[in-house]
């Protein structure tokens, strides 16, 4: 768990970090300089950094549609996140993966998927690696509570499970997959059950929900479970109760959900709710939190520059890198 | 005759037959009251109640193995897959299931459901959202593979496959969708499979053209009559059943083929259609046959490179220049 002041203001950077990167990228989405789609992590940001903060360098992610906030938790480089979101030679995928499939190898990212629910069996494939090479990393799975009932989700818990994979199944829920509600009352729902984690029972692994707001909620419960995970203990499902701010990607007109449900979400923002925890404790005060922000600002401003002069990929790019190593 | 776009003809087509027979409904994943992710369905909901358009979970292996048991029980099951990169997912549902059905219980189960999916690249959704899978589907006996490239085809050819009672797998271009053309306003309008459509007449070189490469052919025929070249365009509309009598009765007249298509050209419809008049018509080729299709690789994100992997118009008649 996260205790030291400078470990407790870290969470809150990466949090801030996540905001301005993606308040930039929704801006310059609607300007019409951002092909294809794209989904924010705006108002989720305490999930990822409470769970990449519970994790080693040579452990492993997986991430999603939804994984700007994966990568920009896991260190990933701003100024090669935002020309890959841009589609720009300099970006992390050389402009070939953009938005929904950026990701850091080095970083031990294995992608990020446009497949809703692909990440949890490559996830138990990572945690067969360490078994098979001996090596003491886990991987974070993270999925949405839509991928939860995809039959990915079924197949590779339970084989996790039986093997004592070192995997942690982060799920996100921000009770939609694009209109359909997780649960309601009616007849119109994902799921037929309130809480993703009482799944976890049907595996025999521990499952638990947390509130996905409170970064130190997240954190604490995924350094346990990643505990447990490297020391052969096996899976374990975390389900963090979170929002989207936006749309499911940008243009969604959000017919799905009432504006009311919008702002009683916001009163609950996981950064100014940690920033009034921080401020309580004396831990941070407002010029040190205006510096941060403006700190982070910069960075962020940054990388758009570098992104907005990067040049295109050179068209000859298009029948390279479809084998490793070159060649058919 | 009224304008429509393509996505508005397909929407009237499930609408009409579902008015006529109480057994036909959607499912697919927000179908309802988002209206589907490309607004095919739009309005659909409203008009015929959560029962009959069902927004399902993500759960794309449910959703066709429901609809082949459906189908086999009475209902007609229209079914939506959100984009064909998602294909694979009930990839077991649709070859081993829909498409087998009929023929392992020696003719005696039916399977009567359209599988309707977005295909096709061209609005920046990278490698796993702009899949052209077309030719999957063709090689699977038990399957009909449909691919409108208007609205009036669009809309009559639903109404066919909605009547079928083999399982369709029914091909939709994402940019396509909003292209307005004019449909027959009879109700009684419908499109049967296996008959093309010549969509130009020409006598110097065929062009036969798939989805959104018969626009594509149709301008590239345009330009090149200016120049004085006589170009016969055909869409074939459905690639199963595949009308062959039409496409080698113009390469008799013309004695040079060109295939266009949005696909990755190893393994493509397009070299399924070069197999058929190599064997039926090669004496009438004055020449090797050409095909303009994407390179083998996935779809790239960036405009710049997605707009050099798409055949475009100038390439087909580069490619028809290079035949003359
Ligand atoms: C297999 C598959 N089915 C459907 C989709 C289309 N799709 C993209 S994101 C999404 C919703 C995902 O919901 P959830 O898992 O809750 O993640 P969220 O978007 O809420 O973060 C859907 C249906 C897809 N990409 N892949
Ligand atoms: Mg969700």
């Amino acid at each position: 768990m996260k205790e030291s002041k400078e470990e407790l203001v870290k969470l809150l950077e990466d949090m801030l970090v996540i905001r301005e990167f993606e308040t930039k990228v929704q801006k310059h989405f609607a300007e019409g300089e951002i092909p294809g789609f794209v989904h924010l992590y705006l108002g989720e940001e305490a999930v990822a950094v409470g769970a990449c903060s519970a994790l080693k360098e040579d452990d492993f992610i997986t991430s999603t549609h939804r994984g700007h906030g994966h990568l920009l938790a896991r260190g990933g480089d701003l100024k090669k996140m935002m020309a890959e979101i841009f589609g720009k030679a300099t970006g992390y995928n050389k402009g070939k993966g953009g938005s929904m499939h950026i990701a850091d190898v080095s970083l031990g990212i294995l992608g990020a998927n446009g497949i809703v629910g692909a990440g949890l069996p490559i996830a138990a494939g990572s945690g067969i690696s360490a078994q098979i090479l001996d090596k003491d990393s886990v991987t974070i799975c993270f999925f949405g509570d839509g991928a939860s009932n995809r039959g990915t989700f079924h197949e590779a818990i339970n084989m996790a499970s039986v093997w004592d994979l070192p995997v942690v199944f982060v799920c996100e829920n921000n009770l939609y997959g694009i209109s359909m509600p997780q649960y309601t009352n009616d007849h119109r729902k994902g799921q037929n059950i309130q809480d993703v984690s009482d799944r976890a029972v049907a595996y025999g692994i521990s499952g638990v929900t947390v509130d996905g707001n409170d970064v130190m909620a997240v954190n604490e419960a995924v350094v346990e479970a990643v505990k447990k995970a490297r020391s052969g203990g096996g899976p374990s499902l975390i389900e963090c109760k979170t929002y989207r701010h936006r749309g499911h990607f940008e243009g969604d007109p959000t017919v799905y959900r009432s504006d009311e449900e919008v702002e009683r979400w916001k009163e609950k923002d996981p950064i100014d709710r940690f920033v009034k925890i921080l401020k309580d404790q004396e831990i941070l005060d407002d010029e040190g939190y205006k510096e941060l922000r403006n700190e982070v600002k910069g960075r962020v401003e940054e990388a758009l520059q570098f992104a907005q002069e990067s040049p295109e990929p050179d068209p000859s790019e298009v029948t390279t890198d479809v084998y490793y190593g070159g060649a058919e | 005759m009224k304008k429509l776009s393509y996505a508005e003809a397909l929407r009237e087509a499930m609408a009409e037959e579902m008015e006529k027979d109480s057994s036909v409904f959607i499912m697919g994943e927000d179908v309802g009251i988002f209206g589907g992710c490309f607004g095919v369905t739009g309005d659909l909901v409203e008009r015929f109640g959560q029962d009959r358009v069902r927004d399902t979970p993500i759960t794309e292996t449910a959703i066709i193995g429901s609809a082949v048991g459906a189908a086999m029980t009475g209902s007609r099951p229209i079914a939506e897959i959100m984009f064909a990169g998602f294909l694979g997912v009930p990839m077991d549902e649709i070859f081993n299931q829909a498409a087998k059905m009929c023929y392992m219980t020696g003719g005696q189960a039916k399977v009567p459901m359209v599988l309707r999916v977005p295909n096709g690249a061209g609005i920046g959704a990278a490698a796993q959202h702009s899949e052209r899978t077309e030719a999957w589907f063709t090689h699977i006996p038990g399957l009909k593979v449909v691919y409108p490239s208007n609205a009036a085809d669009a809309k009559g050819l639903l109404k066919t496959a909605i009547r079928d009672d083999n399982p369709v797998m029914f091909f939709e271009h994402k940019i396509l969708y909003n292209h307005v053309g004019d449909v027959p306003e009879d109700e009684d309008y419908v499109v049967p499979f296996g008959v093309a459509e010549v969509k130009r007449e020409g006598s110097d070189l065929t062009i036969i053209a798939t989805g959104i490469e018969v626009s594509h052919s149709l301008e590239a025929a345009e330009k090149l009559a200016e120049e004085g070249i006589s170009v016969e365009v055909i869409d074939p509309r459905t690639l199963v059943p595949f009308d062959k009598e039409t496409l080698l009765k113009s390469v008799e007249k013309t004695g040079k083929l060109l295939i266009v298509s949005e696909e990755t050209k190893r393994g493509s419809f397009a070299s399924e259609i070069s197999a058929v008049v190599a064997e039926e018509g090669l004496f009438y080729l004055e020449q090797p046959i050409k095909r303009v299709c994407a390179p083998d690789a996935p779809v790239p994100f960036s405009s710049v490179l997605e707009q050099a992997y798409l055949p475009n118009p100038d390439d087909i008649v580069t490619a028809v220049k290079e035949m003359l």
